[in-house]
């Protein structure tokens, strides 16, 4: 993978504008490829770097990271093939059975992910999944609301880069486990909307193991010249599709061995 | 559909599975057979293997899952008849070249250490009279050209019985989340579909329970020492000479099969 920066710096504070703009004001901007189509990857991640700068300058403090379409139904459903990462902040967590409005969101989808909290520091390349075994200090429970600011939720890999990995709104719950005391690759995952089951898989749908997803997020941040600090929250990519939602929506998300997570949807 | 054709159809059946080819859809032949009808062409169908020197060791539940419903557009399962010719155990290579268009489904097995007759049989009677259970393969097979089948032409057909495989991993329900229970299938060494035990009717229990109830109905016995399998909790895989399945149950344990030589088809 390679972090080559073609933009200017100009035109990454511009196309950052354009995303924060679209983020906070909830609404759809073609993909930025569609002007850039040279943009790299690198291009991709100095601007989302960009905006969590502007982000924590203005107050919000960063908790963490998301890994971002790690399975092959993920990448099918969006058609790109490399995994992505991107930024969690306070301002995106949302408390369990909350009610999360969608009125400041553009096409929200909610999506099942194993959550893990580190105790020590996750510092790349060849970080492998025993690493972040070690290095867990629990696993837990998670919905993960995604939300592309690009219209009609196509994009490419540079695009979503940029767009912080499509992230939204996150609520972590149920029971916090000691991941050396489950087998994390075979945790069977089911997602209810209004009482109903809408997707359903198991954890090994994550890079066949979502430890694996983490060990990839810490080396993709090492080329970005990062680690992973002890007492980050990290989201290891969907186990099941994006499910749409929308106002009156209930969302039950229910785990082998980790209990549950629940979220309501409102205007 | 009168006795004579509903033998005759049976008989099809047998001589099709015997001599490993298909037959065209009951349905297209035949539009106004019931599911009824259809059961009771099994029923002939079975008998036949029976005649023949095998013995019914269970029951397979089919047309659990509700993509496969919409498909067949049906909203309830089906059941087949597990016969003693169909029995592989784990560490076995399983013969493709007895098959004709075969295809493998990651599921999980009841074993019963009690009766169940319905009517009136719920999820936790099923669990009651649960021996164990464990992961398994069911290489469903079809004597229906090219699997084009409806919901009758599959039940006529038992089920689609093909062989089916059980896992060494013996494990209590009473000590296992049957429902959230993850499925993985690995097929060659790589990832190749993932489920949960909630797939089936929002638990393998419940289908176990659908189908002592509707055996019950039919007066057909559900007997202490038969296998069941529960219903498919991932996608279907087509199988080749040299593949290699895994299946995992979280919590529970693998099932892993071998096959080798050319299905008919």
């Amino acid at each position: 993978m390679s972090m080559t920066i073609t933009l200017s710096r100009e035109d990454i504070v511009r196309l950052c504008e354009r995303v924060e703009g679209a983020q906070r004001r909830a609404y759809a901007i073609p993909k930025l490829t569609d002007e850039h189509p040279g943009m790299t990857l690198g291009d991709g991640y100095a601007v989302q770097l960009e905006l969590r700068r502007r982000l924590v300058e203005q107050g919000h403090r960063q908790i963490g990271w998301k890994a971002g379409l790690t399975s092959k139904a993920k990448m099918l459903q969006m058609g790109v093939s490399v995994p992505s990462i991107g930024f969690l902040t306070d301002r995106m967590a949302r408390p369990e059975n909350s009610a999360i409005s969608t009125g400041d969101l553009v096409h929200p989808r909610a999506e099942c992910e194993v959550a893990f909290v580190t105790k020590q520091a996750l510092v790349g390349p060849g970080c492998t999944k025993e690493d972040v075994i070690a290095a867990t200090d629990y696993v837990l429970p998670a919905v993960e609301i995604i939300d592309s600011r690009f219209s009609g939720f196509k994009f490419d890999l540079e695009s979503v880069v940029a767009d912080n990995g499509s992230s939204a709104r996150f609520v972590g719950g149920g029971r916090a486990r000691d991941p050396r005391e489950l087998d994390l690759r075979t945790l069977g995952v089911v997602m209810e909307k209004n009482g109903e089951m809408v997707a359903m898989g198991a954890s090994a749908a994550v890079l066949n193991h979502p430890a694996e997803a983490v060990a990839m997020l810490v080396n993709i941040l090492a080329e970005l010249g990062e680690s992973l600090p002890a007492g980050s929250f990290v989201m290891s990519g969907g186990i099941t599709e994006a499910i749409p939602v929308k106002p009156g929506d209930s969302v039950i998300a229910r785990f082998q061995e980790l209990g549950s997570v629940s979220m309501r949807f409102v205007e | 559909m009168n006795h004579e054709t509903i033998q005759k159809y049976g008989d099809e059946l047998y001589a099709a599975w015997l001599e490993r080819r298909t037959v065209a859809p009951l349905l297209e032949r035949e539009p106004n057979i019931t599911l009824d009808d259809a059961y009771k062409i099994q029923l002939r169908f079975v008998a036949r293997r029976v005649q023949a020197g095998e013995t019914i060791v269970g029951k397979k539940i089919g047309v659990t899952s509700k993509p496969v419903q919409d498909f067949l557009g049906v909203f309830q399962p089906d059941f087949g008849q597990l016969t003693s010719g169909m029995v592989y155990t784990e560490g076995d290579t399983i013969d493709l070249g007895a098959l004709i268009q075969p295809k493998a489904e990651a599921e999980l097995a009841f074993v019963l250490k009690s009766d169940l007759k319905g009517p009136g049989i719920t999820a936790m009677d099923v669990i009651r009279a649960t021996d164990y259970v464990v992961p398994c393969f069911e290489i469903v097979d079809s004597r229906i050209t090219d699997w084009k089948i409806k919901i009758q032409d599959t039940v006529a057909d038992n089920a689609s019985c093909g062989v089916y495989v059980l896992g060494n991993a013996k494990g209590d329900p009473r000590q296992l989340d049957i429902t959230l229970a993850g499925m993985v299938l690995e097929k060659n060494g790589e990832l190749h579909s993932t489920g949960v035990g909630a797939a089936v009717q929002g638990s393998p229990a419940n289908a176990v329970a659908w189908l002592a109830n509707t055996l019950g109905a039919l007066g057909i016995p559900f007997k202490a020492g038969e296998v069941i399998l529960s219903g498919s909790q991932s996608a279907l895989v087509p199988v080749a000479d040299g593949d290699e399945l895994v299946c995992t149950v979280g919590g529970l344990g693998s099932c892993r099969v071998k096959f080798t030589g050319r299905s008919a088809v």
